[in-house]
Formats: C-alpha cells, structure tokens, sequence
C-alpha cells in the first residue's frame, strides 16, 4: 500500500512538473508572438488613425478609437478615392512595379544562372587554370561575404558612364549579384541529394547532359528551386542600400520611397503607417503563405 | 579528363563520340579572339574619344558592355567548337563566372584605382592621384576608428541572438499545439524590410512623446524614455531593432538542425535518466554544433553588411555612437561628396572582413574537427 501511495504521488507531482512545463513554454511561445506581431499591428491599426489617436496612444480600433481612412486616402487608397485620379497613389504604384519587376526578375536571373553553376559544381570536375571545383565554389560563395559599400561607388561611375545609372536593368544585374551565392549555395545541396543514377541512365537513353538537367534532374529539384526564388525575392524586395545610391527618380524601388518620406519631417503617422503597411504587406502574405519554402531553403543551406 | 571522372565517384562520365577536326578547333580561338580584339578596340576608340583625341566615337560607353557580352557568348560557343560533348559541362559555370567578373571584377579594379584619389564630387577639378594621403587621413580620423569597434560590438551581439534564437528553436520544437501558427508567427519579422522596421519600431513605437513602447517605459517608471540620446542605450537600440528583424534566420536554420537530429540520441538519454539541463548540454547542444556554427557565420556575414536600419534611425547619431562602417561612409559620399577617401575606406574594411573571416573559418573548422 505505501509503495503504490508513493507512485501516485511521484505520478502527480510529475503532472504537476509538465504542467508548470507547459504553461512555461505556451508562455513563453505567446510572448515572443507578441513581440513579433504587435509591431506590425501597431502598423496597420496606426494607418487608421487620426492626429487625436495617436496623441492620446490609442491601441484597439473600434474600441477606443473609430477607424478613418485618413492615412489610405494620402496615398490614394481609400475606398473614396480608389477611382479617381491621384498623384500619390500614380508615384507608390510606380515605386510598386519596380520593386516587383526588379525582384522577380533579378530572383529569376540568379535561379537560372545559380542553379546551372550548382548543377556543374556538383557533377562535373573542373579545371580552368588553377581554378578546381573547390575553388570555383569558394569564389561563388565569397561573394556573399563582399560588402555592398565595396561595390557602391565604383557601381555607380560605371554605370553613370554605361548610361545605366537609375535604370531598372542596373537594379537588376546588380540584385542578382547579391542573391546568387545563396541561390548556389542553396541549390548545390539539393543537386547533391539527387542520385547520379538518374542522369547515368538518362545519358545511356541518349539524351545530351543538357537534356538529361533540363528533362530529368530540373523537375526533381523544382521545390528547392522554388525555395531558392522566394528566398531571394525576399532579400531583393527588402534591399534598400543599392537601391538609394543607384536610383533616383526612375527607378526608384519601394524601401527607397519609404526612407525619403519617413525621413521628411511633417509627414503624418497615419500616412507614414499606410505606406509602409503597403510596402510590407506581400512579403507579409509571402511568409503567411509560403512559409514552407522559406523554411526549406534555409534548412538546406545549414544542414548538411 | 576520364582519370578526372573516375578520380571521383561522384561525377558524371562523359562520353565523347564526335571527332573533333583541327580546323574547327582553330575557329574556335579564332572566334574569342577576335571577338576579345573586339572588345578591345571598342575600348580604345571610346578612350581616344572621351580625352579629345579622335573626334568620332560612341554616346557612352554602353557599347563596350555589348562588346563585352560578344565575347562572354564567344567563349561559351568556343569551349563546345574545341571541347565537344564534354566541353559542354563548362557551360553550365561559365555563364555566373563572367556574370560575376562583369559586375565585380571591373568595379572592384575601377575601385581601387579611385581610393587613391582625391576625388571629391564637389570639387570643380577631377580626380587626381594622391598617393597614400587616403590612407593617412583615415589614420587620423577617429570617426573610422569608432565605427570599427562599433562593428565588433553588433557582431558580439550575436551571443545573445543565438541564444534568443536557440531558445525559440527549442520552443518550437518540443511537442506544442499550432505549431505552424507559430513558425509563421515567429518568421514574420524577417519578411519585413529593416527601412520598414525602422519606421514601425525605431520612429513610431519609439517616439518620446506618442510610441506605445515609450508609454510603457513611462509607466515603469523611466521618466524621459529617450531611445537615441546616450550612446549606450542607442547602440543597444539598434541591436535591439537589428536582431528583431534577424533572429528569424537563425531560428529557422536552427529548427532545421534539431528537426534533423535523429529522435533515438534524446530518448536514449531519457532513458538514462538525464535530466533536460543535462541532456541539452549534452546531447542537443554538441550535435547541434555544425549548425549553429553555420547559423552564426551566415548571421556574422549579414550583420557585417548592416547600415539600412542605421541611416534610417539614427543616422549615425549621437556623435557616430551608432556608425556601422556602412552607414559612415555612405554619409561619407551622400553628405560630404568624399569618393576618393570613402573609397579607400570601403576597401580596407573589405580587407578588414576578409582576414577576420579566412580565420573565423578556418579556426572554427579546426575546432569542430578536434577529436571530442
């Protein structure tokens, strides 16, 4: 009898131990929720308020404050002013297609170029002077560690002199520079995992080494070459240093806009906040919805 | 090439049937060499043109970049005309190998040249070679020096980083309802572009007056919740913002590892009755290693390359309190036009990051080979 007391009782203290357990780790999981979340509720609720809201630091719409479309209509936004014409809006939408066309395609280049030099890297034995497969891979791979500052100003008298300073071209080349070491890096480890039966018999059907990449080994790897795209057009839409220094007017991209207009004194929160809602909000859907991808470019980089 | 192939188990064989003919190997040289000749010419015409000596040339030197892609795409044709079927295997690096010596070797070669200069944008004389006065200036110019051990302070603030990211890794590891809800969640600030955070965090919520954060520090009874006045707290300010926004990368990479690590090492010790301190120590944590090792170098990679939260907040303010190399020579250019001496700056920094990564590496891979 005691001995069985002594169990049930070791049995609810151990409860009560994973108890206490739980709460700790659900607390600590809902903390740094919060800490993660509430920045970007504090965005999107502060582009509904007006001067009294914010001065008076409310934080619940409806609740303590009535939602207006103030912030929505300076941009051009609003439900009000969606059809008519607008100045602001016409400038964001531009800024907007800039950022998107230069981070898709810039992201296109650099899966293309990237996932070929990893293809080669990963099968074929090189050797272009003293350069070998190792060496070749560490020159890729270094560039991750050049840094921009480096790069900016001679960037910019050379594409001042080849007359593609603030173009969308310059923007483009110089993004995929920036993302391809990680597209290789991403995508050499996804080659690797693919078995090199696969080709051999592709090879012995007859098929070029070109065939045999585009039509056996590309659909295979096509989830890491998706997660290698979203990765890159996540740096390429956040990269705002290049983007300030090589644009101007034209080819301004979005984080380039939201720094001059956050910099600039008299601008409204309520205004501030709807711009930069509106500039973080498909990334935001991106990593609501394509989180996976995200998640599995990364994994394959760091584990081996 | 065929001992190379069998060298390695893990490279494709190729087979070579075709004949290749000595003609049409000389046209392949033929084809880059003229098609580099080219390239040259084009070169020195727009050269003569631009210092007055020919009167005819091109608008700009967009030309020589066509010329320069004649040549990439001769190379590429050559090295089948020459090599065949297995010549074929160089185009799959060739293509991102002359990317790359396009738009860095030349800026990078354009570049050195220029922080020997003087050349000031704002100065009505063009550049001019000043010899090593660059370098001379920057050894007297405690601003430089200043954002250097800045430097080392953000990348020292990486422990705390990882720490935060292990923890959360863990977190999301052990067995918790939602726990997609909460990858997503916790993976949302690295979506955000740091010039975004920096008005959401660093201007808003951080504002003196209205910004929910400084409201609650008032509460807690810090009676001038100033974020950006004294150069210590605003160094960890910007830490602070930096590490919101990045310790979503290292989580992740570290989840990836712990999702790897075999489910039978964690039970066996279990079993032996270590406790979880104990285990984690351990167990987890010298699996973990490689990864984490990884994370960190790719965190220390990104944080060395930060500025964009830095101009937009602080502008390096207070004093230069909050400098990252980046952020002072990029007031270097944008406020005092300084090209030359910015420059210079720029790539002895590059030296600087080169020399502290080559033995980051190797060290750390010394280490983790070390017989445990």
């Amino acid at each position: 009898m005691p001995l069985e007391r002594k169990y049930a009782r070791g049995r609810h203290l151990r409860q009560a131990r994973s108890l206490s357990a739980r709460i700790a780790i659900y607390g600590a999981l809902f903390l740094w929720t919060f800490v993660c979340i509430f920045p970007i509720y504090w965005t999107a609720t502060t582009s509904f308020k007006i001067a009294p809201d914010v001065m008076r630091g409310h934080l619940i719409p409806w609740l303590d404050y009535a939602p207006n479309w103030k912030g929505w209509r300076s941009l051009g936004l609003s439900p009000d002013t969606i059809l008519e014409f607008s100045n602001p809006r016409a400038q964001f939408l531009s800024r907007f297609s800039n950022s998107l066309i230069c981070s898709l395609s810039a992201s296109f280049l650099a899966v293309v170029l990237g996932s070929m030099a990893a293809y080669g890297l990963s099968r074929f034995n090189y050797r272009f002077g003293f350069m070998k497969n190792q060496d070749i891979s560490f020159f890729f791979l270094s560039q991750l560690i050049l840094p921009p500052v480096v790069l900016a100003l001679p960037l910019l008298v050379l594409y001042k002199e080849l007359a593609m300073l603030d173009t969308l071209a310059g923007v483009i080349f110089l993004y995929t520079l920036m993302v391809l070491p990680i597209v290789i890096w991403i995508m050499r480890d996804q080659f690797n995992s693919v078995p090199i039966e696969l080709e051999e018999a592709a090879l012995v059907d007859g098929l070029s080494i070109w065939g045999a990449f585009f039509q056996i080994v590309v659909p295979v790897v096509i989830p890491g070459l998706v997660a290698s795209f979203i990765l890159s057009m996540v740096l390429c839409w956040n990269e705002y240093f290049f983007a300030s220094i090589l644009t101007s007017t034209h080819a301004t991209t979005l984080p380039a806009m939201v720094a001059t207009q956050t910099g600039s004194q008299g601008v409204g929160w309520w205004t501030m906040a709807a711009l930069t809602g509106a500039s973080i909000l498909p990334l935001l859907l991106v990593g609501i919805f394509l989180e996976r991808f995200i998640v599995k470019g990364m994994a394959a980089g760091a584990v081996k | 090439m065929a001992s190379n192939a069998s060298a390695d188990d893990n490279t494709l064989f190729v087979v070579q049937p075709e004949k290749i003919t000595p003609g049409r190997r000389r046209m392949g040289r033929a084809l880059v060499w003229s098609t580099f000749l080219l390239m040259l010419a084009a070169a020195l015409v727009q050269a003569l043109h631009v210092e007055g000596v020919i009167g005819y040339g091109f608008d700009n030197w967009r030309p020589l970049l066509y010329a320069y892609c004649l040549w990439a795409c001769a190379i590429a044709f050559s090295r089948v005309l020459i090599f065949g079927e297995s010549g074929k295997r160089s185009l799959f690096v060739l293509p991102a190998v002359m990317f790359i010596v396009a738009i860095v070797f030349f800026p990078l070669l354009f570049g050195l040249y220029v922080s020997f200069t003087d050349w000031n944008l704002s100065s009505l004389e063009g550049r001019k070679f000043n010899g090593l006065d660059n370098l001379r200036q920057m050894a007297g110019d405690p601003y430089y020096w200043n954002a250097l051990t800045n430097m080392v302070y953000y990348v020292l603030a990486i422990i705390v980083e990882y720490s935060i990211a292990f923890g959360l890794a863990l977190l999301l590891n052990s067995e918790i309802r939602a726990r997609k809800f909460f990858r997503v969640a916790f993976l949302l600030p690295l979506m955000m572009s740091p010039i975004a955070v920096s008005w959401m965090i660093g201007k808003s919520m951080l504002e003196i007056r209205f910004g929910p954060i400084a409201r609650f520090a008032r509460w807690l009874g810090w009676e001038s919740p100033t974020f950006f006045s004294s150069p210590e707290i605003a160094k960890f300010t910007i830490m602070v913002l930096d590490a919101w926004t990045y310790i979503p990368l290292m989580m992740l990479m570290l989840l990836a590892g712990l999702q790897a690590m075999p489910k039978e090492v964690l039970e066996a010790a279990k079993v032996d009755g270590a406790g979880p301190w104990k285990s984690f120590w351990e167990i987890v944590f010298p699996i973990m290693l490689p990864v984490s090792v990884t994370a960190v170098l790719i965190r220390i990679i990104f944080k060395l390359k930060l500025a964009d939260i830095i101009i937009a907040v602080t502008a390096g303010g207070p004093g230069g309190a909050t400098d990252s190399i980046t952020s002072f020579i990029f007031r270097e250019y944008r406020d005092r036009s300084n090209v030359g001496y910015g420059t210079l700056l720029a790539f002895v920094y590059l030296i600087i990051i080169i020399l502290f990564m080559t033995a980051l590496i190797r060290f750390v891979s010394r280490w983790l080979d070390r017989p445990a």
